[in-house]
């Protein structure tokens, strides 16, 4: 076997932050390399960097024993590499027929013919997309047609090193098997292919090797069949970290009465028939993997989406027509964290004080006054007791580092005293101190009586925190998890609804 | 199970430009049943002659309202392109032939500087290009202070009347469409302007060159925009320094009636010249109409609104409300 890419050293940091870290690795011609790792653990940075969209901060890369540095994908396109990004490869108004043809890298000026599209066609047909036209618009196709037509863009361009991120994420097994049948055959003719999927049979099913990252770092590469799968879910975990967290607090007994309950919640385009419920002191989390649902039950609970079905109890009362406006009334008090804090959560260029007193502005007297109303007193107590480090409330917000951000929009909902309390994602990109800090305010606010429903993407915060899981796949909860039941591989199991046919649709 | 995270439309969708074909035809009919010489060569002619030329502009603005982009500077370009035009338009046919093509070189070098302002620059395209624009503005006013010169008859005789009764100025709009909508839809370079519109990053990804595409299209919106200039000098036979202003509004409006996505990758030439004729017979329309005068901007205010509001209607089917203000 012959190497095709090599790093050597290869170290990437954002602003500070490093992604990943002294990563040496090599991906050989005739084989499919599977990378595997838990969110965060820099398997996006590797392709990224590999993709020609990032460039390194230290190391070498080495593509055919030569050391290149890619500034643009163009760069790593002539090389070779073809990299497919979840949802990011396609061009949502332009058919099927122009995005594959675009990818080929043919005369911009001459007209097509139709050899041409034939080609295209061919390509389609080969990942067993034959049903998909080509005139039909990719804005317009389901998922997983759109997917497919991702695998045949990858492949039109007739790649020499093709990376694959989480491209089977929405296919059937049975499609599945033909894109497998695909890349075994690209294989087979020397390409080389970088495999990366959450589905640990998925791995088993098409990889020689694997590779796997965690925290930035590449821990172990070994060839596929020597491993089994707890042995592949201890490297992905590591050793848990079990400071970071406060020790577990028993939650309320079951027999209190929910504070928030929701029954067959479903919205057409994610939510399927959700039923949940959090008593006043409790934590409840919402796993899974990425984008099964469970952003859709924290929208639809906090009024963002129209037409969703089912119905939201709050105190035994019925809760209907609801709006953000409405959800954080007096009365109603929920409060939402969203998910990205710097377009969602806050408004960047507007001062830290402007913006802890936002979600505080409809309250009396309107925020027609600066004088110093209960909201206000509020804030200040809890830019104390969130330890925001600040040096005035009249900076700007995007002035403050990610934890302290995220903080101050903790600070804003808070500051409104709500009962419920939907967090997404609250500790996405922050640093373990920043963390802790969060992970023992929100035990505390628990303890206090706030009803908390947490959505993470890091299963040890759901583990660690959270007195029961409603594990998320496909819109709906396969699993409720709580107590003892809890473990790292039993989540991660669920998340891939390892134990239910996935082959369904 | 079902399938979740998926959207479907299913439905059957009119095309955008059928829509907009069909409420020209509407107002069309209307105009000709109240202007006092009915259907007639004359009337057609006059009607085509002054759409063809908010066509242009709306084409102009087109290219770059498909890269997600928005051009200020539509009018001043046209001013300036119509006050070179007279300068340059007279003499003999060599000479007439060589002013046409120095006229499209003035066009087409103001668009690509807004181009490079955009791209090269990094400023935002709105900024860039009503500081440009002025800019464009004051050299045509340096160059012709007062309306007047001269421009070759002949030329403009040929253009603005009709053939065998068809409107000269239609047959030409046909040609360039058909001109335009070839190598946009079947070449790759086409391609590329409505995938830059459509999604900057996965064009990046695709391997598309984007700054040159992009450049690419503000140079095509100059270049048009000289053809509406030079037109213009046919239709006036004087270069004018201040018929700009109110090509540049009404060229994004015609090209928003038109169904040209403001967010770029949407739309086609046709639907951005029917636009411009929708718009044209409106203010036809009340021109003729026996609506008092001062009560007709209110009426052709009302009809445009009620025109892009058709055109916006997807809007209803929005289903989250982070969705419906992006």
């Amino acid at each position: 076997m012959t190497s095709l890419v090599e790093f050597s050293a290869v170290s990437k940091t954002y602003g500070g932050i490093p992604a990943l870290t002294d990563v040496s690795l090599t991906i050989e011609a005739g084989a499919v390399h599977a990378i595997l790792g838990e969110n965060g653990a820099g398997k996006s940075t590797l392709m990224k960097l590999l993709a020609g969209v990032i460039t390194p901060n230290g190391g070498t890369i080495k593509v055919d024993g030569v050391e290149r540095h890619f500034a643009t994908p163009r760069d790593a396109t002539a090389l070779g590499i073809v990299c497919m990004f979840q949802e990011l490869s396609l061009m949502p108004h332009l058919t099927v027929r122009d995005n594959l043809l675009l990818g080929d890298g043919g005369p911009m000026l001459r007209l097509i013919r139709g050899a041409a599209v034939k080609a295209v066609r061919a390509s389609l047909d080969s990942v067993g997309g034959s049903h998909i036209g080509l005139s039909s618009l990719v804005s317009e196709l389901p998922l997983a047609d759109r997917q497919l037509v991702e695998i045949a863009k990858a492949i039109h361009r007739r790649p020499r090193l093709l990376i694959l991120d989480e491209a089977t994420a929405a296919l059937t097994a049975e499609r599945v098997e033909t894109v497998f049948a695909v890349i075994r055959k690209l294989r087979d003719e020397g390409c080389a292919i970088l495999f990366i999927s959450h589905r640990m049979y998925e791995i088993d099913a098409v990889a020689d090797r694997v590779s796997v990252f965690r925290n930035g770092r590449h821990v172990e590469t070994f060839a596929a069949g020597t491993r089994n799968r707890d042995e592949m879910i201890g490297l992905m975990v590591g050793q848990p970290l079990t400071e970071l967290f406060p020790p577990r607090v028993a939650g309320p007994a079951m027999s209190v009465a929910p504070l928030l309950s929701g029954r067959g919640l479903s919205w057409e385009r994610g939510l399927d028939a959700v039923d949940f419920d959090v008593r006043p002191g409790e934590i409840i989390g919402l796993g899974g993997l990425d984008g099964q649902g469970q952003q859709y039950l924290m929208h639809a609970v906090f009024g963002v989406l129209k037409g969703v079905q089912g119905t939201l109890t709050l105190d035994g009362k019925p809760l209907g027509g609801v709006t953000p406006r409405r959800a954080k009334a007096p009365g109603v008090d929920i409060a939402l964290v969203p998910e990205d804090r710097k377009t969602e959560g806050l408004i960047l260029d507007m001062s830290i004080g402007e913006n802890l007193s936002l979600a505080g502005l409809s309250r009396k007297p309107y925020g027609l006054t600066k004088a110093a109303g209960p909201a206000d007193v509020a804030v200040a107590r809890l830019t104390e007791r969130l330890e925001i480090k600040l040096k005035s409330l009249d900076d700007p917000v995007k002035v403050l580092s990610g934890g302290n951000q995220q903080k101050v929009v903790l600070a804003k909902w808070l500051a409104l005293s709500p009962r419920c309390l939907l967090l997404m994602d609250p500790t996405r990109g922050i640093d373990v101190r920043t963390k802790a800090q969060i992970y023992r305010l929100l035990q505390e606010l628990a303890g206090e009586g706030l009803a908390i429903i947490l959505q993470s993407t890091d299963y040890e915060e759901l583990i660690h925190l959270c007195h029961r899981i409603y594990v998320f796949y496909r819109g709906r909860v396969v699993r409720e998890m709580s107590g003892d039941e809890v473990t790292p591989d039993a989540l991660i199991a669920a998340a891939l609804n390892a134990h239910s046919n996935t082959a369904s649709t | 199970m079902t399938e979740t995270g998926i959207s479907r439309s299913g439905k059957f969708k009119v095309p955008r430009v059928v829509i907009s074909a069909v409420l020209l035809a509407i107002l069309f009919a209307f105009y000709i049943t109240i202007q006092p010489r009915g259907f007639s060569t004359y009337v057609m002619t006059i009607w085509s002659n002054q759409g063809l030329l908010l066509a242009l502009a709306a084409i102009a603005q087109f290219f770059v309202v498909l890269v997600r982009g928005i051009d200020l500077s539509v009018g001043p370009m046209i001013a300036l392109t119509n006050v070179a035009a007279s300068h340059l338009l007279s003499g003999s046919l060599g000479e007439v032939a060589l002013g046409v093509l120095l006229v499209m070189i003035v066009g087409t070098g103001c668009g690509l500087l807004n181009g490079l302002a955009v791209v090269v620059g990094r400023i935002p395209p709105i900024v860039a290009t009503l500081a440009l624009g002025s800019l464009y503005s004051g050299v045509a006013l340096l160059l012709r202070p007062t309306p007047g010169g001269d421009i070759d008859e002949t030329l403009s005789d040929a253009l603005t009347y009709d053939v065998y009764g068809v409107p000269t100025a239609l047959i030409a709009l046909a040609i360039i469409l058909v001109l335009v909508a070839i190598p946009l839809r079947r070449s790759r370079f086409g391609m590329s302007l409505y995938a830059i519109g459509s999604s900057r990053d996965a064009s990046v990804m695709t391997g598309i060159r984007v700054p040159q595409v992009t450049l690419a299209a503000y140079a095509l919106g100059g270049f048009f925009a000289s053809l509406a200039g030079l037109y213009i000098s046919m239709l006036t036979l004087t270069g004018d320094p201040n018929i700009g202003p109110s090509y540049t509004l009404n060229s994004i409006a015609a090209v928003v009636i038109g169904g040209v996505a403001l967010s770029g990758g949407v739309g086609s030439p046709l639907g951005a010249a029917l636009g411009a004729f929708i718009l044209k017979t409106i203010s036809a329309l009340m021109f003729f109409s026996n609506l008092p005068p001062l009560a007709q901007p209110f009426f052709e205010g009302a009809i445009l609104a009620i025109a892009i509001a058709l055109g916006s209607l997807g809007m209803l089917r929005v289903r989250s409300r982070l969705e419906r203000f992006l």
